[in-house]
């Protein structure tokens, strides 16, 4: 092992040892005091994000091309590493409130991100697959984490065994990556496929079976149908953990993979990216718009999120186009988990013990009684819109420059039209919050409100300085060529 | 930070100021909220008083520009870039001017939730100047997209009992057009490398059937704002369920966000695109016209012809900016200052009885003339002014954009005008038949009502006049002698004529 190997995976090694260390002090923690295992689950997080800054502009690979750390690799890393850190903040006070307060759950979220980091560094099918299991199995276990509550039981269920069938699919599909090139390398795959050595048929099978295995963890239609139940069961912090991390290490790897590995079957692949975001932002925003429940209203909105996501995807095989799409994808993941986990924070705090406060109508009155905790759901929920002054509109129209500039003018007229239907129910929880009286309670506790307030003022502010995070998603995607 | 002491800077975001001096008022003290709102309001209309006196109006340039880089990163060539010129100074200077007679409008109106009343006002005001003052296309379309939010609450908190249903229909009415207009903007972005509406307009090399697929998804957003005929019926809701701050605001400045949108970016841009879509927007204005002033007649409820009488007349605005001349464009910039002033006098004056007698069925006014007498008076003179009666505003407006209309090659015939100047006499039909209905013949039984109540119908009071004296000045002003109004915009409505019979005329 060579000094350049230890460095590449450095970020991935401090966290995964960190992990294991917290598990045996968390055993010495006492039951009372569990919250000191999450201030040192966030210390690690915090170290981590240090080192993966500090490695901003390295561009390496190791351990013989398994692991790649490049700009890419980087800027992911950070995201999912603040998510693991906002994802620890909304869970300290969450999982004392809701009686489920045990040292495993931090040491488990640390475990996911480090599946989620491997994931974005991954240069190899098999890596691919292992960040994929180191990930899942960790989150298999949160989503059940609230036992014995049925509704958290089922959710853990549900999303093991349809994790585990699309699972089946990635492997599957590497094996005819493999078959077809002989090789799982996603540089060696290049080489083989390019010029025309290789049986492309094959090839464009195993790809789009990749496809369908990452469309299962970042909740594509047609292979969403666990998300509302899963996202409605699990406890709302993993859930708000889930649906961003997952999320983005999921398109990390998609867009890893296939702009790398798979430009020379762009031709057949276009056609299902472009059918595949479609769906996903047509249906996802069509049901949302029958909800009642916050939790399965935000589950449908992740959907229709994936498709808009998956947008950035379609132009791929555009060489002029790609880095611009790529960089509008990562920055779109960007201000998606910001106002995610945003929006479950004030769901989180909306919450009552008893598993009350999910609904609808418990919003109403609140911006009488909380404006501030009002004012932040507004943010979040124009920024899901997609409207000023917030991230969500920037990073839309990151997205859709992308798309128009690979000449997609269809898919950019889906993408604005399905807003509008997703203004619709978005305003309805802001229509709720402001316009109906009632008498909402709310839980104050110091992570919480801080997490909810920080991602609100940094959706609005970043939206009006948004050059670093530009040129930083811009710079993170040149070096993947 | 050299941006911030930019005039256009400090006149947009002032009411910035007034926000965040209201975060520390508490929400008790309501008249301090009120006062301190007004104030800002009021040195916002001074600043805009400023930017005027700066302003040369010989120059048909854009001017007093503040212009700096934004966002320069990957590949995105985006400004910070505000200017005035004589297309937006006069909506510039309207907006200011009906911001601070609003506010004072809602003293005893607005009771609830004052504070976020004032802070979503002045947001709003902000996102107006905003959208009349942005030369980058990037901009414009944060501050057009988020002049919608403000007015969302608005509406939706403080209007009448079907205030939600209203509010969500304006909202996803106006996100429709204006998600298309994105797209176009985004194309213009990538083909032209910049966003930025004076580069854009002097490259001007896009192709005509491009500029036709461009110009109609800016025309989408807003045909919808103006509203043309057939995409109006988002506007009675709102303006009818909005409280009446937002309905004067509504019908007095965001309408012509629409209008002012035509002016400044499709017409300048897509040229082409414009001669050719002219008789089209000339066949729709008509047709709102009579529309407009077929329905106002119809409607038992007052406000609900106010607003329908802005559809009418909103069709003249159209018709004389696509006449593309001279005449009619300085007719319809004109006509819009004319329509915020009289149609935003006309909800003010309504909102006042409103006030007094909750009801705005025209069947329960009558005789209100002897009772009010003052009241009567002044609504007398903004309904005429509303008709177009010679040496009154709405008059000068109407008669330029007609004139406009009847010789334009771009319209290219005189029907349309001849059949919009019998908008002008149903305008007088529905206004006086308004007017007969509450004012004159025998006392209607609100009157009686309120006597039972205990408390006579009231004229109005001081605040009430002292709102109203500043409009009929100007009613009368630009009636009687509107060569001041019309200097100030002349040269840059001259120049970008020109320029357009210099591109697609030929």
């Amino acid at each position: 092992m060579t000094q350049a190997d230890f460095s590449t995976i450095l970020p991935l090694t401090l966290l995964t040892v960190w992990a294991c260390v917290l598990l045996l002090v968390d055993l010495f923690i006492p039951n009372t005091h569990k919250g000191i295992t999450a201030l040192l689950a966030a210390l690690g997080l915090a170290l981590t994000l240090g080192f993966t800054l500090a490695q901003i502009g390295v561009q390496q690979t190791g351990l013989n091309g398994m692991i790649m750390l490049d700009g890419f690799s980087t800027f992911v890393s950070a995201l999912l590493l603040v998510s693991g850190l906002l994802g620890v903040a909304l869970a300290y006070g969450y999982v004392r409130r809701m009686g489920i307060e045990r040292g495993e759950y931090y040491t488990l979220l640390l475990f996911s991100v480090t599946g989620m980091m491997l994931m974005a560094q991954a240069a190899d099918l098999i890596v691919v697959f292992l960040a994929l299991e180191l990930l899942s199995f960790p989150l298999y276990v949160l989503a059940a984490f609230a036992r014995p509550k049925i509704e958290s039981e089922e959710a853990g269920l549900k999303y093991f065994l349809l994790g585990a069938f699309s699972t089946g699919f990635v492997v599957y599909g590497t094996a005819l990556v493999f078959g077809a090139t002989g090789s799982t390398n996603l540089a060696a795959i290049v080489a083989f496929a390019s010029p025309g050595t290789s049986n492309l048929l094959l090839l464009s099978i195993g790809a789009a079976l990749i496809l369908v295995g990452f469309g299962f963890k970042v909740a594509a239609v047609p292979f969403h149908m666990w998300t509302p139940d899963v996202y409605q069961g699990a406890p709302s912090a993993v859930t708000a953990f889930m649906s961003s991390g997952a999320k983005i290490a999921g398109f990390a790897a998609l867009l890893r993979v296939f702009a790398t590995a798979f430009p020379s079957i762009a031709v057949d692949m276009t056609g299902i990216l472009w059918a595949l975001a479609a769906l996903t932002m047509i249906l996802g925003n069509v049901i949302a718009i029958a909800q009642t429940n916050i939790k399965r209203l935000l589950a449908y909105s992740s959907i229709a999120h994936a498709g808009y996501i998956l947008m950035a995807f379609v132009p791929y095989g555009n060489p002029d186009v790609a880095p611009v799409s790529i960089a509008a994808g990562l920055f779109y993941l960007v201000a998606y988990a910001l106002t995610n986990f945003g929006a479950w924070g004030v769901v989180i705090a909306l919450e009552k013990g008893t598993g009350k406060g999910l609904e609808l109508n418990d919003y109403a009155g609140l911006a009488r009684k909380h404006p501030a905790l009002a004012a932040a759901m507004t943010v979040f929920m124009l920024s899901l819109i997609g409207l000023p002054p917030t991230l969500g509109l920037v990073g839309k129209i990151y997205l859709f420059r992308a798309v128009i500039d690979g000449g997609f003018y269809g898919l950019a007229v889906i993408g604005v039209l399905t807003s509008l239907v997703s203004a619709y129910y978005y305003l309805r929880v802001v229509v709720i919050m402001y316009m109906r009286d009632g008498e909402p309670e709310t839980e104050h506790e110091s992570f919480l409100d801080l997490t909810t307030m920080a991602t609100a003022i940094a959706t609005v502010v970043i939206s009006l300085v948004p050059q670093f995070l530009f040129a930083w998603a811009s710079s993170a995607v040149l070096k993947l060529f | 930070m050299e941006f911030l002491l930019q005039p256009l800077t400090l006149l947009t975001f002032f009411p910035l100021v007034g926000i965040l001096v209201l975060f520390f008022i508490p929400s008790e003290r309501k008249d301090v909220l009120r006062w301190t709102a007004l104030i800002v309001s009021l040195i916002t209309f001074g600043l805009s008083i400023w930017v005027l006196t700066m302003f040369n109006a010989s120059n048909p340039d854009l001017q007093l520009l503040a212009q700096y880089d934004w966002i320069q990163v990957a590949g995105w060539n985006i400004q910070y870039y505000l200017a005035v010129d004589g297309l937006s100074i006069l909506l510039v200077l309207l907006t200011t001017f009906l911001t601070p007679i609003s506010i004072l409008s809602t003293w005893t109106a607005v009771e609830e939730r004052v504070k976020d009343f004032m802070l979503f006002f002045l947001l709003l005001e902000i996102g107006m100047l905003g959208v009349f003052l942005a030369q980058d296309l990037f901009l414009f379309y944060i501050f057009w997209e988020f002049t919608l939010v403000p007015m969302y609450f608005l509406i939706g908190i403080w209007g009448g009992p079907r205030r939600i249903y209203a509010a969500i229909k304006f909202f996803l009415y106006t996100m429709a057009g204006s998600i298309l207009m994105l797209l176009a903007i985004l194309w213009l972005g990538i083909y032209g490398g910049t966003f930025s509406v004076p580069d854009l307009i002097a490259q001007g090399n896009i192709p005509a059937n491009i500029q036709w697929w461009l110009f109609l998804a800016f025309t989408a957003a807003f045909a919808i704002k103006v509203p043309m005929w057939p995409l109006h019926s988002w506007l009675p809701d709102a303006h009818v369920e909005a409280p009446t701050a937002g309905s004067v605001i509504l019908a007095g400045v965001m309408l012509k966000l629409g209008t002012y949108g035509f002016l400044r970016f499709n017409i300048p841009l897509f040229p082409e695109a414009a001669v050719r879509a002219a008789p089209w927007i000339a066949l729709f204005a008509t047709i709102g016209i009579i529309y407009g002033a077929a329905v106002s007649y119809a409607q038992a409820d007052v406000k609900k012809l106010v607003a329908y009488s802005s559809v009418s007349h909103l069709g003249f605005v159209m018709l004389g900016l696509f006449a593309l001349n001279s005449q009619g464009m300085q007719g319809a910039i004109l006509q819009m200052i004319n329509h915020g002033l009289s149609t935003g006098a006309l909800f003010l004056l309504v909102g006042m009885i409103y006030e007094q007698t909750h009801t705005r069925e025209l069947k329960v006014y009558g005789g209100l003339w002897k009772v009010t007498p003052i009241f009567g008076t002044i609504m007398l003179i903004v309904a005429l002014s509303s008709m177009g009666l010679p040496g009154l505003n709405g008059f000068v407006g109407e008669f330029a954009i007609l004139l406009g209309a009847f010789g334009s090659r771009a319209i290219g015939n005189a029907w349309f005008a001849a059949i919009s100047a019998l908008g002008v006499i149903m305008a007088a039909v529905y206004i006086l038949y308004m007017f007969q209905k509450m004012f004159l013949g025998p006392q209607g039984e609100v009157v009686d009502e309120v006597k039972n109540h205990g408390h006579g119908l009231r004229d109005l009071n001081w605040r009430e006049i002292a709102i109203m004296v500043p409009i009929l000045i100007l009613i009368f002003w630009i009636g009687l002698y509107p060569k001041p109004f019309f200097d100030l915009m002349a040269p840059a409505v001259d120049q970008l004529v020109a320029s357009i019979s210099s591109v697609a005329m030929r």
